[in-house]
C-alpha cells in the first residue's frame, strides 16, 4: 500500500472539514470540523513519516495532537463563555466585527 | 574758528585703523560685566518683584544706572591711565554657543569707541531716569517703566560692549523690544500701541537685514569675532563684502529710522517723553551710526556700499529736516530733526574713514543736546497738560525760565552756533563732506540752514508771541528734579563740544578704531564756517520773518505741496502702504485662495477619496467568522493553483 | 512492508478505515444535531487510529484513541451537555451564497489536492520505518530518543502550552459572582411570591410501568405533564410517546377512584399552567 492512498485520504478528510467549517453554523461542530481537518494533516504526516523512513514526522504529529489538545481546552472554554452571555452557540450570532 | 576738528591740520593726514589686541580685563576692568549687570539687575527687580517693589524700584532703578555711570567713569579714567594702542580691553565670560565650526563666545570689548557710548547712555541716561521720576509721579506704572528703563540701558551696554557680531544682535533686539515695550507704554491708547507695533515690524525689517549679514560674514570669514572678521576683512571678494555692507545698511536704517524705514520714528513719540529722550533720540536711534562706524574694515574695502550709505544719510536729512519744519506736534518736530541729524552721521559714516570720528563726535554731542531738548519739550508738555501742539503754546519763556533757558542752550548747539557744541560736531561733518564731494557738502549746508528754520519756527512758536493756551492750561516751572537734569544737559549742550575736542581729544581718541584721512581744501576753512554761519543765519531770518507775526490755532491749509507733504510725513505711510502692505495683502489673499482651493482641494479630495472608499470597502466586512473562512479557503485555493502551475510541470 | 501477503492485508485495513473514516466526516457535517456530530467523528478518530497502527505508529495510534477518542472527543460532548444538546442547527443556510461557493470552493480545493498529490507522489515508493524503529529497539523508543533529544526544548515549550491553556480555560469559564448566592429559604419564599407551581415538579415515570426519566407523567386525571420530564429533554424534543394503554388505564382509575380510595383528593390540572395546590 503505498503512502500515496493515506495521503489523498488525508486530502480528502480536510476537504470535508473545509466544508464542514464553512457550512455549519455550530459552533461546537465547527470545531469539530476543525479537528477533523487536523486529524488529516496528522495522517499526511504519519504517512510521509513511514515513506521518508523517519520517525520525525511522527513527533511532529504528536505535537500537533498536543497543540490540538490546548486548543480544544481554550476553544471550548470560549464557547461557553459566549454561551452564557449569548445564550446561542451558533457563529453568526458574534458579529461585532461588523461594518 | 581754526580749531575745529577736521580743520586743525593744514596737512593730508592718513591715519589708518589699527586692530588692537584686546588685552586681559585686569584691575578695574575686571568687572566689565557689571556694566550690563547693574542695570539688568535693576530690571529684573522691578519687573519680577511685581507690586512690593513700587514705593522703592524706581529710586532702585536710578541708582542701578548712576551705578553703571560712576563705574563707566571708572573705566574711562582707566583707559585714560593706558597707552593709545593698548586702549582696548577684552572679557571672555563664557562659551556661548559652540556649534561644530561656530562659536561665538559671551565675551565683552571695551575699546575707545565703547567707552565713549557707554559713557553716553549711562549719564544721559542717568539724567533721564532722574527726569522720569518727576516726569512720571504720578503714573500709576511707574515701577514698570523703570523697569523697562533698565532694561533698554542693560541691552544697550550689551550692544556696544559685544564683541562679536551675534552678541551684538542680541543687544540690538533686546533694545528693539525695549523700545517697542516704552513706546507703546501707554498702551491702553491705541495710538501708542499700534506705534510700538508699527516700530517693531518695520524695526523687524533692518534686523533681517543684520541677521542674513551676521550669517554672510560667517560664511565668508568663518567667524563673528569683530577683530577676526576685520582682519580678514581684505581677503573677501567685493562682491561678498558690498552685500555684507548694504545688508548692514539696512539693519542701520532701520534701527536709525534712515530712508526707507524712517516712518515708525515719528509715531514712536506715542511713548512718554524720557523715552523719546533717551532711545528715541539720544542712544538707541544711533545705534545704526555705531554699527556703520564699528564695521569700517569692511566698508573701507567697497566703495559701493560705502556710496549708498552716504546716499541714504543725505536723503534722510532733508527728509527728516522737511517733516521737522511742518510739524506742529513739539515731539514730532523734534523727531524729524532726530531723523535729519542722524542723517548728517550716516552721512559722514559714509564718508568713509574721512568722516568716521565725525559720526561719532556729532553722535555724542547730539546725543546731549538733543536729550535736552526733548526733556525740555517733556518739561513744557508737563506743564501744558500734556498739551503737544505748538499752535497752542506761545510765550512760554516767562513762565518757564529754567526749561526755556535750557531750550535755549539746546537750540544753539543744534544749529550751530559757536561755540556751543553742535557747530563743532556739525562743522567738521560739512568739512569732511566738502574733502570728499562738493555736492554732498553743500547739501549738508543747505539743510543746516533748515535746521536753523525749524529749530527756530519751533522756539518762536512755543517760547514766544502771544499766549495761545487751551483754557484749561495753567503753565508752570516743572519741579527740581526735573529741571536739575535739564540744567545739566544745558550745561552740556554748551561744552560738550569744546570739552571733547580739546580737552578730551576726541579725534585722537577714536583714530585707532576708527582711522582718519584727510586732505585740505582747495579753499581756506574759515570761508565753509562762515558760509555755513551765513546759510544758518539765513535759515533762522525766514523763520523769524514767517513766525513773528501771530501764529494761527489752526493750521493753515492754504499752503505749497511741499508743506503739505511734510506734515504727512512726506506720505511714508502712504508709500508703505501701496509699495509693502498692500502688496502683502494681495500677496496673502492670493496665497489664501491657493491653500484653500489648491492645496485643501487636494487634501480633503484625496480624505474625501479615502472616506468613499471606505465606505463602500466596508460593506465587505459581514462580521460573520464564516465569510471570513470562505475568503481564506479561497485564498488557499488560489495559493494551490499558482503552486500547481509553478511547480508542477 | 514489502512482504505482499502484509501489503494485501494492509489494503484491507486501509480500504476499510478509510471508507469508515470519509463516512465518519460526512456524518459530522451532514448530522442536524451536534452530538450526533461527535459521534460521528470519534468513528473517523478511531478509523484514523487504526490507519497510524498500519502505518507503523503504533504509538500515535494509541495516543489517537486515548487523546482524541479518549479526551478530546468526550470533552466536546460536556461541552455540549453544558451548552444544551438540544441545539440543533437548522440546515437553512443564512449567509447568501455561503454553502454553495463554500462547497465548490472546498471541492476544487481538494481536487487540485488530491491531483497534485497524485502527481507529486505516484509510484514513491516508501522506504520504511522498520530500520527507524529498530534502531532504539522500537517505536515508543524511537519517538521518545527524538522528543528528549532533538525536541525536547518544543516538548518543554508544548508543556507549558498545556498549562497556560488550562488556566485560560479556568479564566474563561470562571463566572464571577456579583450577588451572594440566594439560599434555598430565599428561592422557596420567591416561589411562593411568584404564585407559579409552589410545590415540587411531578416525577416522570408512570407508576409502575415506565420509570424512565424521558416518560412523562400521568397525573391523576389521565393528562399527561410535560414538566415532570427534566428541561434538557423536553427541550430537545425526546419524550418518549405516551403509552395509550396506560392513559386508558389512568382514566379507568381515575373514574374508579371512590372504589380505590378517599374521594377527597383534589384533581390537578397541569400544574405548569396553573397554581397547583400544595400537597
Amino acid at each position: 500500500m503505498s503512502p500515496e492512498s493515506y495521503v489523498i485520504l488525508a486530502a480528502v478528510l480536510f476537504t470535508i472539514g473545509t466544508v464542514g467549517v464553512l457550512v455549519r453554523r455550530n459552533a461546537i461542530v465547527v470545531f469539530m470540523s476543525i479537528e477533523l481537518m487536523l486529524n488529516a494533516a496528522n495522517l499526511a504526516f504519519v504517512a510521509f513519516a513511514r515513506m521518508q523512513g523517519n520517525l520525525e514526522g511522527q513527533v511532529i504529529a504528536f505535537f500537533v495532537m498536543v497543540v490540538a489538545a490546548a486548543e480544544v481546552v481554550v476553544g471550548l472554554a470560549i464557547i461557553v463563555a459566549i454561551y452564557r452571555s449569548r445564550r446561542s452557540a451558533s457563529i453568526d450570532e458574534p458579529n461585532l466585527l461588523k461594518y | 574758528m581754526i580749531g575745529t576738528g577736521a580743520a586743525r591740520l593744514a596737512d593730508a593726514t592718513n591715519i589708518a585703523p589699527v586692530i588692537q589686541p584686546l588685552a586681559e580685563a585686569t584691575g578695574v576692568f575686571s568687572y566689565l560685566w557689571l556694566l550690563i549687570a547693574l542695570p539688568l539687575l535693576g530690571a529684573t527687580v522691578l519687573l519680577l518683584g511685581g507690586r512690593r517693589t513700587n514705593r522703592w524700584g524706581p529710586y532702585f532703578a536710578v541708582l542701578m544706572v548712576v551705578a553703571a555711570a560712576a563705574y563707566g567713569i571708572a573705566l574711562l579714567v582707566g583707559l585714560l591711565g593706558r597707552s593709545a594702542d593698548d586702549r582696548a580691553v577684552g572679557q571672555t565670560l563664557f562659551e556661548w554657543v559652540f556649534v561644530g565650526g561656530f562659536t561665538a563666545p559671551m565675551a565683552l570689548q571695551l575699546d575707545q569707541l565703547s567707552i565713549v557710548f557707554v559713557l553716553l547712555i549711562t549719564i544721559v541716561g542717568s539724567l533721564i531716569h532722574i527726569y522720569s521720576l518727576g516726569y512720571m509721579e504720578h503714573d500709576p506704572d511707574k515701577r514698570k517703566f523703570f523697569g523697562f528703563l533698565n532694561l533698554f540701558v542693560a541691552a544697550m551696554l550689551l550692544l556696544v560692549l559685544a564683541d562679536n557680531y551675534l552678541l551684538l544682535y542680541v543687544g540690538w533686539e533686546g533694545v528693539g523690544l525695549a523700545s517697542y515695550l516704552l513706546i507703546s507704554f501707554w498702551q491702553y491708547k491705541p495710538s501708542a500701541a499700534a506705534a510700538g507695533k508699527k516700530a517693531f515690524v518695520m524695526n523687524r525689517i533692518g534686523d533681517v537685514g543684520l541677521s542674513l549679514a551676521i550669517m554672510l560674514i560667517f560664511v565668508t570669514f568663518g567667524t563673528v569675532v569683530f577683530d577676526e572678521v576685520f582682519a580678514m576683512a581684505g581677503e573677501a571678494s567685493e562682491s561678498t563684502l558690498t552685500w555684507i555692507g548694504l545688508l548692514l545698511l539696512l539693519a542701520a536704517a532701520g534701527k536709525s529710522a534712515q530712508f526707507p524705514l524712517q516712518a515708525w520714528l515719528l509715531d514712536a513719540m506715542e511713548g512718554p517723553t524720557p523715552v523719546s529722550a533717551l532711545i528715541h533720540a539720544a542712544t538707541m536711534v544711533t545705534a545704526g551710526v555705531y554699527l556703520i562706524v564699528r564695521s569700517g574694515a569692511i566698508y573701507d574695502q567697497t566703495i559701493f556700499a560705502l556710496t549708498a550709505v552716504m546716499v541714504i544719510g543725505v536723503i534722510t536729512m532733508f527728509l527728516g529736516a522737511f517733516i521737522g519744519s511742518a510739524k506742529d506736534d513739539i515731539k514730532k518736530s523734534l523727531a524729524g530733526s532726530t531723523m535729519s541729524q542722524i542723517g548728517y552721521m550716516v552721512l559722514a559714516a559714509g564718508l568713509g574713514p574721512v568722516g568716521y570720528v565725525f559720526a561719532i563726535f556729532h553722535l555724542l554731542t547730539h546725543g546731549v543736546f538733543k536729550a535736552n531738548l526733548f526733556l525740555g519739550a517733556g518739561s513744557v508738555i508737563h506743564g501744558m497738560n500734556g498739551e503737544q501742539d505748538m499752535r497752542r503754546y506761545g510765550a512760554l519763556r516767562k513762565v518757564m525760565v529754567i526749561t526755556w533757558l535750557t531750550f535755549m542752550a539746546a537750540y544753539l548747539a543744534i544749529i550751530g552756533i559757536p561755540p556751543f557744541s553742535g557747530f563743532w560736531s556739525k562743522d567738521d561733518i560739512i568739512h569732511a563732506a566738502f574733502e570728499v564731494n562738493v555736492f554732498v557738502g553743500v547739501c549738508a549746508i543747505i539743510a543746516a540752514g533748515i535746521t536753523g528754520f525749524y529749530m527756530t519756527r519751533m522756539v518762536i512758536m512755543t517760547f514766544f508771541g502771544k499766549p495761545r493756551w487751551p483754557d484749561d492750561a495753567h503753565p508752570h516751572e516743572s519741579k527740581a528734579v526735573m529741571t536739575i537734569p535739564l540744567i545739566i544737559l544745558a550745561i552740556g549742550s554748551m561744552f560738550t563740544g569744546m570739552a571733547l575736542l580739546f580737552w578730551g581729544d576726541i579725534i585722537d581718541w577714536l583714530t585707532p578704531v576708527t582711522g582718519l584721512e584727510q586732505s585740505p581744501l582747495p579753499f581756506p576753512t574759515i570761508l565753509l564756517e562762515i558760509a555755513t554761519l551765513v546759510v544758518v543765519l539765513v535759515g533762522v531770518a525766514i523763520a523769524i520773518g514767517m513766525y513773528r507775526k501771530d501764529v494761527p490755532e489752526e493750521a493753515p491749509q492754504d499752503v505749497n505741496i511741499l508743506t503739505k507733504a511734510a506734515r504727512n510725513s512726506m506720505y511714508d505711510d502712504a508709500i508703505n502702504d501701496v509699495l509693502v502692505v498692500q502688496p502683502t495683502y494681495s500677496l496673502s489673499r492670493a496665497f489664501i485662495g491657493v491653500d484653500n482651493r489648491g492645496i485643501d482641494g487636494i487634501v480633503n479630495g484625496l480624505a474625501a477619496f479615502v472616506g468613499g472608499s471606505g465606505e463602500r470597502l466596508r460593506r465587505w466586512q459581514t462580521g460573520f467568522a464564516r465569510s471570513y473562512a470562505l475568503a481564506m479557503v479561497g485564498g488557499a485555493v488560489l495559493v494551490v493553483v499558482v503552486l500547481a502551475v509553478v511547480r508542477l510541470p | 512492508m514489502t512482504e505482499t501477503g502484509a501489503s494485501t492485508a494492509e489494503a484491507a485495513v486501509f480500504w476499510v478505515c478509510a471508507v469508515l473514516a470519509v463516512t465518519g466526516g460526512l456524518g459530522l457535517i451532514l448530522s442536524r444535531r451536534a452530538v450526533h456530530s461527535a459521534l460521528w467523528v470519534a468513528l473517523t478518530m478511531i478509523s484514523l487510529a487504526v490507519l497510524y497502527l498500519a502505518n507503523a505508529a503504533p504509538f500515535l495510534g494509541m495516543v489517537q484513541i486515548i487523546v482524541y477518542t479518549g479526551a478530546v472527543m468526550m470533552l466536546f460532548l460536556f461541552v455540549l451537555m453544558v451548552v444544551g444538546v438540544d441545539s440543533s442547527d437548522s440546515l437553512v443556510e443564512t449567509l447568501k451564497g455561503q454553502r454553495v461557493v463554500g462547497i465548490l470552493l472546498a471541492a476544487g480545493f481538494g481536487i487540485l489536492l488530491v491531483l497534485a498529490i497524485g502527481t507529486a507522489l505516484s509510484g514513491v515508493p516508501a522506504v520504511g520505518l522498520d530500520a527507524a524503529n529498530a534502531e532504539y529497539g522500537g517505536n515508543v523508543e524511537g519517538i521518545a530518543r527524538l522528543l528528549f533529544g532533538e525536541y525536547l526544548l518544543a516538548f518543554e515549550i508544548v508543556a507549558g502550552l498545556l498549562i497556560t491553556a488550562a488556566l485560560g480555560a479556568l479564566v474563561l469559564a470562571h463566572r464571577e459572582r456579583w450577588q451572594p448566592r440566594r439560599t434555598q429559604r430565599e428561592l422557596s419564599e420567591e416561589r411562593v411570591r411568584s404564585g407559579e407551581h409552589v410545590g415540587p415538579m411531578p416525577a416522570p415515570g408512570v407508576y409502575a410501568r415506565h420509570n424512565a426519566v424521558d416518560t412523562p407523567a400521568l397525573l391523576p386525571d389521565g393528562s399527561v405533564s410535560e414538566i415532570s420530564v427534566p428541561g434538557p429533554l423536553r427541550a430537545r424534543g425526546d419524550l418518549r410517546p405516551v403509552d395509550t394503554a396506560a392513559v386508558a388505564e389512568t382514566e379507568a382509575l381515575a373514574s374508579g377512584r371512590a372504589a380505590l380510595g378517599p374521594a377527597d383528593h383534589p384533581v390537578a390540572d397541569d400544574p405548569g399552567t396553573s397554581p397547583g395546590e400544595p400537597r
